[in-house]
């Protein structure tokens, strides 16, 4: 249980996706500007996180990895080579199946995810966190926590930058800075700030 | 020929036409230094009060000044001391050149102390005034804007949270970055969102952490060796700091440390004057004080084998590190924290808890302080987001 704690803390906070390592950044941009809209792209990052990490890990530990074939046969196979496609393929087929399912169910919620979650297919944060999760080798429950707790800390992030950006809305910024310019340096300060969670080992 | 005459004289010289129109921001910043601004709001009823953004600054200012004072003496002291037990005499580079000038080395001695520590802190303020002066009156010039006193406060304040021994060229580079990256990219006073002096030394800290942290920086003396409080519990437990130091002398001020933030009683005299004048906000002061006592028994309650900084109790975290001076005079900057009443104490608690944490559990940095506060500022608008938002809620039901 610790453990599964300290893995969900440190996917939030000390390896935040956005301000650690700068994953998901044209919709991190390009969407923060309103903080009622980055709490929408928040969640959708969250469910959509939640669900495909677990599914890759999934289809890496019984397919993909070497000698995971071995229940059909094939003991010396490594396809991992196929990785990065895979995953891409089985984000894009859930993120289709989830719009249609919450179309279908929850309307409420698709009409409040809208265009969030059929852009998030394209957001490296999520094709990041499936490559994380192979790299580290992670079993179906870690990889489960660690989706959720790096949708979370994207989430976060977002939300705190959007409403950092509506207070920026007031400020008076030298013209060739404007938009994305002041965004990015905007960005590199709260990456500052959240360095006080660099070097925890939990 | 009074002042006043004279700056009415000059005047026309500086508007628009006039031959130094360019000028104009130096002009109107020497100008309302030394008296009230002429410019009345002439539409609609407002309520008139002498207290202005330029007197509010200049009070916080005057407000470092205890804790300025105390850490020359204490820089003094604590080189002094050092070389009479070691025994030795100072180097032979120009700060010792013109310490042995004008005074000895006996650290029983005002004098002494004083002048030792006046040789490394003026240089230091010197530096951060001029540079970061550069920067604010060219934004100024070219931006049209004015030269607000609210720089007097970041070059303060930024000067009393270096170590000693630092370089000059890395003041200057740590203020310019402060200023110009942390403020007047977006615009100048209060319309920046962190810190200006904790930017610039956040800057300085991530860049070369050799010579701003560690334990060979905190006294002005070449070769000296010596561990801050917090990096001394972190290492070795709280029985060896109650070896060397009592909690009284923590609370005084006589250790080591950053220039201005040794001295908890010199810090609180200022802070006692920002808090009766309310320049500074006692509820974020309060919600501070609150976070980091409730976070560190908390902490005393978990407990740890391997990590000694558990136990340290929160009167101890009080005294030591830059807690009290950054409760006091960075968490309190208008600008960058919660402009909620609500807010504000939401806002001090994070800060609170948050410096617990990173002294407690983050073995990189023993003391949380600065990040704690940077992190805070980042919050600041989400919570007052927040807080409106739930305002907004409560009033709604009540209409419906």
């Amino acid at each position: 249980m610790e453990h599964y704690l300290s893995l969900l803390l440190k996917a939030v906070f000390v390896e935040n996706m956005a301000l650690a390592f700068f994953l998901g950044m044209c919709t991190f941009l390009a969407l923060s500007k309103k903080i009622q809209a980055a709490v929408g792209l928040g969640i959708a990052v969250v469910v959509v996180l939640t669900i495909t990490v677990p599914v890759n890990n999934l289809i890496y530990q019984n397919v993909l990895k070497e000698g995971a074939l071995a229940w059909a046969g094939y003991p010396n196979v490594d396809l991992s080579f196929l990785g990065l496609l895979t995953y891409i393929g089985v984000i894009a087929a859930i993120v289709q199946i989830l719009e249609m399912v919450l179309d279908k169910y929850f309307p409420d919620l698709y009409n409040a995810l809208g265009v969030f979650l059929p852009l998030i297919t394209v957001n490296c944060a999520i094709m990041g966190a499936s490559l994380f999760m192979v790299e580290r080798d992670y079993n179906f429950g870690e990889s489960l926590v660690y989706g959720f707790g790096a949708g979370t800390g994207w989430a976060f992030a977002i939300v705190v930058l959007a409403g950092i950006r509506e207070k920026l809305k007031y400020s008076d910024v030298p013209e060739g800075l404007r938009g994305l310019g002041i965004t990015f340096i905007t960005v590199g300060l709260m990456s500052l700030g959240f360095m006080s969670f660099s070097g925890i080992s939990l | 020929m009074g002042l006043r005459q004279y700056l009415d004289k000059i005047e026309p010289n500086f508007h628009k036409g006039g031959k130094y129109e360019k000028w104009y921001a130096l002009f109107e910043a020497v100008d309302t230094i030394f008296y009230s601004p002429s410019s009345v709001t002439n539409t609609t009823a407002h309520v008139r009060d002498g207290i202005d953004l330029k007197r509010m600054m200049i009070t916080v200012w005057f407000c470092a000044f205890p804790a300025m004072f105390f850490g020359m003496w204490n820089v003094g002291f604590q080189a002094n001391s050092y070389l009479a037990h070691a025994g030795t005499a100072m180097g032979n580079d120009w700060h010792s050149v013109i310490i042995a000038l004008l005074a000895g080395n006996n650290p029983a001695s005002l004098w002494d102390n004083m002048i030792y520590g006046a040789v490394y802190f003026l240089p230091i303020y010197a530096v951060t005034f001029i540079v970061g002066g550069f920067w604010e009156v060219l934004f100024a010039t070219i931006r049209k804007h004015e030269v607000n006193e609210g720089f007097f406060v970041t070059s303060i304040l930024f000067a009393l949270i270096v170590p000693p021994s630092i370089p000059l060229w890395q003041v200057a580079l740590g203020i310019s970055f402060g200023v110009v990256i942390g403020k007047e990219v977006f615009g100048g006073t209060g319309k920046n969102f962190l810190n200006p002096a904790l930017t610039g030394r956040a800057f300085l800290f991530f860049a070369y952490p050799a010579q701003i942290s560690g334990d060979a920086v905190w006294t002005a003396v070449d070769g000296f060796s010596g561990a801050t409080p917090l990096s001394m519990v972190s290492a070795n437990g709280m029985e060896v700091l109650n070896g060397q130091l009592t909690w009284l002398d923590a609370f005084l001020g006589t250790m080591q440390g950053s220039i201005g933030e040794t001295s908890t009683l010199a810090i609180l005299i200022g802070g006692a004057v920002l808090l009766m004048t309310k320049i500074a906000s006692w509820r974020i002061v309060s919600g501070v004080m609150l976070g980091m006592i409730a976070m560190s028994l908390v902490m005393n309650l978990v407990g740890s084998e391997t990590n000694h900084m558990f136990a340290m109790p929160w009167y101890w975290h009080f005294v030591v590190g830059g807690f009290a001076f950054g409760m006091i005079f960075m968490a309190t900057d208008p600008v960058s924290a919660s402009m909620t009443n609500t807010g504000k104490w939401y806002f001090g608690a994070l800060i609170g808890v948050m410096v617990v944490l990173i002294r407690v559990i983050n073995p990189a940095f023993p003391e949380g302080m600065m990040l704690a506060i940077l992190f805070g500022n980042l919050f600041a608008p989400f919570i007052d987001h927040l807080v409106v938002q739930a305002n907004i809620k409560r009033r709604l039901a009540r209409v419906q």
